[in-house]
């Protein structure tokens, strides 16, 4: 489904990336864990298309596609759908008309009829329930005024409207309290098919004790430094990332 | 700006039904017209008035206004760079060729006349209304048609062209015409006052709520022609009329002058919403051509418990000088400014409005949003007075301001004039950017940078939008998004 090959990306000529190697299959589960300023984020904006880092090298193929000939929003009509770590605010449109339009968008894009309002309500009306949301926050602006927790599980109300192939979630776990992660993980778990995947970016153990990964992946400046199973988390846990940070050959 | 009703009540899909990103309404309708030669003397002004076949009253208002206009300067004072016009070189009456004169069926308007209206939207055919409006349709400097006229006068509401009322309502002109915005007033009114040819008029007797939206639609066609048309509503006591101005122009190179005056008293008890959606054409990316549109509008609350709302959506005009403006005279007087102005490329825009206290209890509330893009200059100027008299009176303000892009400009010039005491004004400004972050996760969940900007300048013009009443507001929002296209990535 993803394939990224020796990918390398710069922001104002400082590199970030440096040559990262990944392979997403259908049905999958990939947990991305790594200190701060290593690059998950980076690596997440790029898969989705965020034009102000400049990638300088490598290859991402998705669905067949070369990546990078296709514009953020094909990207998430093609069924990409990004976490956002800090989740941005937009005063003045609903909820409800954004999804509405997000989705009706998506659809277009592949050459299927708007939902009706009713079919749309109807929708929506299920993902909330999957997810808990609080009936109020879709009738407010995006993500404005939402608490911390509130805008991770809206990203995650997004992604279940939206019914992306490949979800990467940037840190959708942080700042949530102990329901919420369960309620989050959950809303992951009921999503996963043998057709979709997902990238989990997380720093936390505990949330993988919820979404069980067939891979994990430490990232360290700007590289995958180190793959396994499960049980690099609980290494992760106990150990912090030192250990892996002697054994890097430059 | 279409009058007519569009039946989706489905607002948002109109966002993404938007492709073209032309001026719609550029074109030229092909169709003799009288005009007289160009320029501006005391000759011209009594030919207007005589081709209207005026009574003296008129022509010597138009002759005062004329000799005081020859007397002024053009203000400078607005955030304007607007070059010299050469007031001899427009032609000051351009009326498209009629067979008859006076009122008139709709088999006698000429067919072309009728598909312009239709192409515009705008159907002169009463059986082909969907909705309760009734139209005066102004083409250059005459009325073509006014819609719905017998039926309203069964309710004892006027509402026909400026022409007419002059001829057949004179004591109503008399009395009311320049009582609002005399001639004397600024430039633009002086000459407005001295060569307008012609406009609606609007009156709502005693206790009588008008039953359909009254609307006035202002058209454009010949070339080197200026237009100066009057508005002039007057609703008696516990009278309530909502009415409607949109307009449009074809696509040239040279500007062209339009400089209109709308005048409304309001007495006791009497509600007059008034809501314009200003589309003229704004001139090519570089700013070659467009309307240079100064305008003066001006409500008296004249009674008690009175009621003067005006909201407007200005997305045309190269250059625009205009602010609606509300004198709070009886006690208990509301006035009321929603406004949303956008301005793209090198369009410039100074607009805002004037809230005169003078009655006890006096309210008025102010709500601009200013949007910018491209290389456009976005100003709101206001001026909230509050006489000695009025005690108890309460202004609130909020001037908000969008910028997309930095190469644009949105400046805030509240003037605040408070004589009284017991009285309370606030005011508020905001500027914001359209983030790029937010255009980002627009683009993440599937939207199209375009819709992107839509949604969010709509999102933002919201609370003026939803003053509009209905078949204007799903209008608006479809041009707020044409207006900005191209202006971001
Ligand atoms: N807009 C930017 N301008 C300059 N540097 C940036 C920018 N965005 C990211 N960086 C830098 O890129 C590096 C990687 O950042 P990134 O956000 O990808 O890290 P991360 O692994 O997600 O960290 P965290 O765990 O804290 O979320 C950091 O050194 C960061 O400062
Ligand atoms: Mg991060």
């Amino acid at each position: 489904m993803l394939s990224i090959k020796n990918l390398h990306a710069n922001i104002e000529g400082k590199e970030i990336l440096k040559g990262i190697n990944l392979e997403v299959k259908e049905g999958e589960v990939h947990a991305i864990m790594g200190p701060n300023g290593s690059g998950k984020s980076t690596l997440a904006s790029v898969l989705a298309g965020r034009d102000m880092f400049t990638v300088t090298e490598g290859k991402v193929t998705y669905m067949g596609h070369n990546l990078f000939e296709l514009s953020p929003e094909e990207r998430a009509s093609e069924g990409i759908f990004l976490g956002f770590q800090y989740p941005i605010e937009i005063p003045g449109v609903s909820m409800v008309n954004f999804m509405k339009t997000a989705l009706n968008e998506q659809r277009k894009h592949k050459g299927l009829e708007p939902l009706s309002s009713s079919d749309f309500l109807k929708h929506m009306r299920e993902k909330k329930e999957l997810v808990e949301l609080d009936t109020n926050l879709t009738n407010r602006s995006v993500n404005e005024g939402f608490s911390g927790g509130e805008k991770k599980r809206n990203e995650i109300f997004q992604m279940a409207m939206l019914e992306p192939k490949l979800a990467i979630l940037d840190e959708t776990d942080s700042g949530l309290d102990i329901d919420a992660l369960r309620i989050v993980a959950n809303g992951v778990n009921k999503l996963k098919s043998p057709h979709n995947a997902s990238i989990v970016i997380t720093h936390y153990q505990r949330l993988l004790d919820y979404i069980i990964p067939d891979y994990v992946h430490v990232l360290y400046d700007g590289k995958i430094i180190r793959s396994g199973g499960k049980e690099l988390a609980f290494e992760l846990e106990e150990k912090g990332y030192d250990w892996l940070k002697k054994g890097i050959t430059v | 700006m279409q009058l007519r009703k569009v039946m989706e009540k489905d607002q948002d899909k109109i966002l993404h039904e938007v492709t073209q990103s032309e001026y719609k309404y550029g074109f030229v309708t092909d169709i003799e017209s009288e005009s007289i030669a160009k320029g501006l003397n005391e000759d011209v002004v009594r030919l207007i008035s005589q081709k209207k076949n005026e009574p003296e009253f008129m022509l010597e208002f138009r002759l005062k206004a004329f000799r005081y206009w020859q007397k002024m300067k053009m203000p400078e004072w607005a955030h304007l760079q607007i070059p010299e016009i050469n007031y001899q070189d427009i032609i000051y009456y351009s009326a498209p060729k009629q067979k008859a004169s006076g009122p008139k069926s709709l088999d006698e308007i000429d067919p072309e006349l009728k598909a312009t209206f239709d192409k515009l939207g705008i159907s002169l055919d009463e059986q082909k209304h969907l909705s309760g409006i009734a139209v005066d349709a102004v083409m250059d400097s005459i009325s073509v048609k006014t819609t719905f006229k017998e039926s309203l006068a069964d309710l004892g509401i006027i509402f026909c062209s400026f022409s007419e009322a002059v001829q057949e309502h004179p004591d109503l002109i008399k009395k009311y015409m320049g009582s609002v915005v005399p001639y004397t007033d600024n430039y633009f009114a002086a000459l407005n006052s001295a060569v307008f040819s012609d406009g609606s008029f609007c009156y709502i007797p005693k206790g009588v709520r008008c039953p359909m939206e009254l609307s006035t639609y202002f058209r454009i066609n010949a070339a080197n022609t200026g237009q100066f048309e009057r508005t002039l509503i007057v609703a008696e006591d516990d009278a309530y009329v909502s009415y409607l101005e949109g307009c449009t122009a074809p696509r040239r190179d040279e500007n062209q002058l339009h400089a209109a005056i709308v005048e409304i008293i309001a007495n006791n008890n009497a509600f007059v919403k008034y809501s314009t959606v200003q589309n003229w054409y704004p001139g090519d990316k570089n700013g070659l051509g467009g309307i240079y549109n100064f305008v003066t509008k001006r409500g008296k609350c004249a009674g008690e418990n009175s009621k003067i709302s005006w909201t407007q959506v200005e997305t045309g005009s190269a250059v625009t000088w205009k602010y609606p403006s509300c004198i709070l005279l009886g006690n208990n007087s509301v006035g009321e400014f929603y406004s949303v102005a956008v301005t793209n490329n090198h369009q410039q825009a100074d607009t805002g409005t004037k809230m005169i206290h003078i009655g006890k209890n006096t309210k008025s509330t102010i709500v601009s949003k200013g949007i910018s893009a491209g290389f456009s200059n976005n100003s709101y100027r206001g001026l909230v007075k509050v006489t000695k008299n009025a005690t108890n009176s309460r202004n609130y303000s909020q001037c908000d301001s969008l910028l997309l892009g930095d190469k644009c400009g949105a400046h805030t010039f509240p003037y605040i004039e408070v004589d009284n005491k017991d009285s309370i004004v606030e005011h508020e400004a905001t500027t914001s950017k359209i983030g790029e972050d937010q255009i980002f996760y627009c683009n993440q969940r599937g939207i199209k940078t375009e819709d992107a900007i839509g949604l969010i300048v709509n999102g933002y013009a919201k609370e003026v939008l939803n003053k509009l009443p209905m078949e204007f507001a799903v209008e608006a929002q479809k041009l707020l998004q044409i207006s900005l296209e191209g202006s971001v990535g």
